[in-house]
């Protein structure tokens, strides 16, 4: 039976949609569109009515729909080392123009199918389809993809025009993470990593566009102290003065105001859903937040991520009230996932944790996306606070607090190799959980973005041993 | 002092930091150590204390480390957290920890969960918008919390007339080792890649008056000499670090001598000076921070221009050398990130250049031998 997909749910994706529906037709349109760090105060942009797209967000897409390592390969092939972030990869071979597009077959004037793609074919009954000759399932044809090439558009549009320039436009992938505009400036905020800054600035140097910089560096105390945020709202002040240069504009106080308040709201509501995690069992998977996180990264800022938030949050209430969820599997056991899930992978994430009954019912991107602020000096404590750059006893804290409230009975670790910032304590604060907690923590080598750095087996066998660590605590428990 | 009884002195020195270290506490001295990049030492020396830099190791391998360290970080960090978790930082009374990239922000925190109770952490966060006042204030604000902690060390206030003393001290050795770079250059068969290294290196192990004046001695007996008709080729070389002998030899066997450097761990460090006629020595330390330009470290505010690239195609070019050797450090990102562009510059001066993927753990060197010998050919063909 399909899966029922939720009112709130339907109204995050559009939110996410239109968003990117309005950057493209502006762009279009001759307006400007920029590109900007995921905690960039997307208030101040809101401000200025600009449309601004998000390339973490467009790689983790990208990623999910499998064409990370053409475009990571790409990158390597300007020089951009595999170190690199895989995000940053992605974005720079973006940005320098390289698109995954359809393999066109001239001859035939159609797209190459690539006969590894698709899902089983499946007869009235839904019953899968032996091929009598392979003894492998049929592939379903409606279901299966052409093979992914790379293309550049730089190239495409220095064409002349005509049918061949069409074509290859046509060729593009449709998804919404292909078709982003390139930036006509680029808003940077390094609170989660310093990698942004040089990220940023390649960016600013290939399209010879304005950068614009919030520096939040890495703080060393939970609190945020007021020269802190002395120095971050200063940059708040210069940062409105260059998007006035930027625009043309002054600066609309109302408007920023209501962007904070849309914001606050946003983030009241995106907390509320993360907190229905804490029933047993939870009426979701945690997974699912991964998804939701694009409305609180792109649309923070629009009453309609509130709204969509919000609209979740009743479905879930409705959903709680029943004693129902929408995990696809009876919950026997909690964990905290914590890191950045491995996108391109997504599948193989969730395949072992099915198996085995475990639901993820704490991440870490709840606590730190929920940027509630009164005024502005505390709208500037709450950007000091990203996952990445707070210290090790806040750190900590905010994982203890999930994985208490959220009753978690594990915690499932991404050394993610994309990330040295996220990875960067991630043993110390291992050791901690296990003491605090009582919980077992396993750990798994793998990527936000390249597939590349990703193993299966690996993975399936942690989770293995951190399913046997949890029953034996279990059982520990009940004895 | 003879030229070789000088270069002696400082490849000894170079290579004995944990010998200075017990010699200085034996001496009743305290030793704060120092993490890249660009704290401000001065204050360390300001408050009569000794700083020693710290870079990680060419004699160590990470093993103590693995216990706070995935894999993919630079040895420089790894191997100053193993050398605290093994002992061989025992006898420094403070350390500081800068956080510019990546990998240093996470691991101050693995220094002083580590380290806290053994000796006192420093904590610094530099601004990256740091020409503004609001960002002078800040990185003063963030050295006026480190000069309080090595108060909390040395037991007593930092004046400012210490610090002014300090900044005029630092600035000296800063042009001492300017001109040293030069005179190295200009003298490559008397200094080769090796001892040029050990020089350069020493500065960070010795205390600073006693070096500026053999540096100085030095200079002037280099001065003396007639300048080489160097038969070889020059390079500049790039990168975070290069101080391993055994990689060096290669250059000094493939006649390659080193004309300058965009090295952090060597002229990237010294570049800059401190304004000596600011009343507030604070507000000195931090405009010389705010000064400090083409770092692939450091934001750009022009970055829409290739000022980096360009810088250090120029210095090849002024230098006399005929291409480049970049020096990339393993897990490097800030480095690696702005290796394209630096490409783009070479290339468009038609600067030949390789990349060397280095690592602190390396001991075996037979690819790098063979990409520099190949090199030295294509250098051959540029004079």
């Amino acid at each position: 039976m399909a899966k029922q997909v939720s009112p709130g749910v339907l109204a995050l994706r559009k939110v996410v949609d239109d968003v990117h529906t309005e950057a493209r037709e502006a762009k279009k349109r001759g307006e400007l569109v920029g590109w900007s760090s995921s905690k960039f105060p997307c208030e101040l942009a809101a401000a200025f009515d600009l449309h601004v797209m998000y390339p973490e967000n467009q790689a983790a897409g990208i990623a999910a729909n499998r064409y990370g390592e053409i475009l990571c390969q790409a990158a390597e092939d300007l020089g951009y080392d595999n170190d690199i972030c895989g995000y940053a990869r992605i974005s720079l071979a973006y940005a320098d123009g390289k698109r995954a597009a359809r393999k066109f077959d001239p001859e035939t004037g159609e797209y190459v199918i690539d006969p590894s793609t698709g899902r089983p074919l499946k007869d009235a009954e839904g019953k899968v389809v032996m091929d009598p000759e392979t003894g492998k399932p049929k592939k379903d044809p409606k279901t299966q993809t052409p093979y992914i090439v790379l293309d550049d558009l730089n190239e495409i549009n220095a064409m002349p025009d005509g049918p061949e320039k069409e074509r290859r436009l046509e060729a593009i992938s449709p998804i919404r993470q292909m078709q982003i505009p390139q930036p006509d400036f680029v808003l940077c905020c390094n609170n989660i990593c310093n990698c942004m800054t040089k990220w940023y600035e390649n960016i600013a140097r290939m399209h010879n566009i304005p950068l614009i910089m919030i520096d939040i560096p890495y703080n060393n105390t939970v609190e945020v102290d007021d020269e802190n945020v002395r120095y971050v709202r200063a940059q708040f002040d210069q940062a409105i003065k260059q998007l006035e240069k930027l625009t043309g504009k002054k600066f609309d106080e109302k408007k920023f105001e209501q962007a904070c308040a849309n914001a606050n709201r946003t983030a009241k509501a995106w907390l509320k859903v993360c907190d229905y995690l804490q029933y047993k069992p939870a009426p979701y998977s945690g997974f699912d937040l991964f998804n939701h996180m694009a409305d609180v990264v792109t649309a923070r800022a629009r009453v309609e991520a509130a709204e969509a938030f919000e609209l979740l949050a009743k479905d879930l209430e409705e959903t709680v009230k029943n004693g129902e969820t929408t995990t696809p599997f009876p919950e026997k056991y909690r964990v905290m996932f914590e890191g950045i899930p491995c996108w391109p992978k997504l599948p193989a994430l969730f395949k072992p944790l099915k198996e085995h009954g475990v639901n993820v019912t704490a991440v870490v991107y709840a606590p730190a996306f929920g940027f509630v602020y009164n005024n502005m000096d505390e709208m500037a404590r709450a950007y000091y606070k990203a996952p990445n750059s707070v210290c090790i006893e806040q750190g900590v804290d905010w994982r203890e607090g999930i994985c208490r409230d959220n009753k978690v009975d594990g915690v499932l670790v991404h050394y993610n190799r994309s990330c040295k910032p996220w990875s960067g304590y991630m043993a110390e604060m291992q050791r901690r959980f296990t003491d605090d907690l009582g919980v077992p923590c396993a750990g798994f080598d793998g990527d936000q973005a390249d597939p590349r750095n990703f193993n299966a087996a690996q993975y399936e066998t942690r989770v293995q041993g951190l399913v046997e660590a949890m029953e034996a605590n279990k059982q520990a428990k009940e004895a | 002092m003879s030229i070789n009884a000088l270069l002696d002195e400082f490849k000894v020195k170079a290579a004995s930091p944990k010998k200075l270290l017990a010699e200085y506490k034996a001496q009743g001295k305290k030793v704060v150590g120092v993490l890249p990049y660009y704290a401000p030492d001065e204050l360390v020396y300001a408050a009569g204390m000794v700083p020693m830099g710290i870079w990680g190791s060419n004699n160590k391998t990470i093993s103590r480390a693995k216990e706070y360290c995935a894999t993919f970080y630079c040895t420089i960090a790894q191997l100053a957290l193993e050398m605290m978790l093994d002992g061989t930082m025992d006898g420094l009374d403070g350390v500081i920890t800068p956080t510019i990239c990546d990998t240093l922000r996470p691991m101050s925190q693995n220094f002083r969960v580590s380290m806290g109770e053994k000796m006192s952490v420093i904590f610094l966060a530099h601004p990256q918008n740091r020409f503004e006042d609001f960002g002078l204030q800040f990185c003063m604000d963030q050295y006026n919390h480190v000069k309080k902690e090595l108060e909390k060390l040395s037991g007593k206030e930092i004046t400012n007339e210490a610090i002014q003393d300090a900044i005029k001290v630092y600035n000296k050795s800063r042009a001492a080792r300017r001109e040293f770079v030069k005179l190295a250059s200009d003298h490559c068969d008397v200094i080769t890649p090796v001892k040029r290294s050990a020089v350069l290196k020493a500065f960070y192990f010795m205390e600073k008056p006693e070096y500026i004046e053999k540096l100085n001695e030095l200079n002037a007996e280099l001065k003396a000499l007639p300048v080489c008709e160097w038969e070889g080729t020059k390079v500049v070389t790039s990168g975070i670090i290069c101080d391993n002998p055994k990689l060096l030899e290669i250059f000094e066997e493939n006649k390659i001598a080193i004309a300058a450097d965009d090295v952090a761990h060597e002229s990237r460090s010294f570049r800059t000076d401190a304004p000596e006629d600011e009343a507030d020595p604070m507000m000195a330390l931090a405009k010389q921070f705010a000064n400090i330009d083409y770092e692939v470290l450091l934001y750009d505010p022009k970055s829409a221009q290739n000022r980096r690239g360009e810088f250090v195609a120029n210095m090849v070019k002024e230098s006399g050398a005929q291409g480049l050797v970049l020096f990339m450090q393993q897990f490097c990102d800030p480095e690696e990130m702005e290796y394209p562009y630096l490409k783009k510059a070479l290339n468009d001066a038609d600067i030949p250049h390789i990349k060397l993927g280095i690592d602190q753990q390396m001991r075996d060197f037979g690819q790098a031998s063979t990409a520099i010998q190949a090199f030295a050919d294509v250098l051959e063909m540029q004079k």
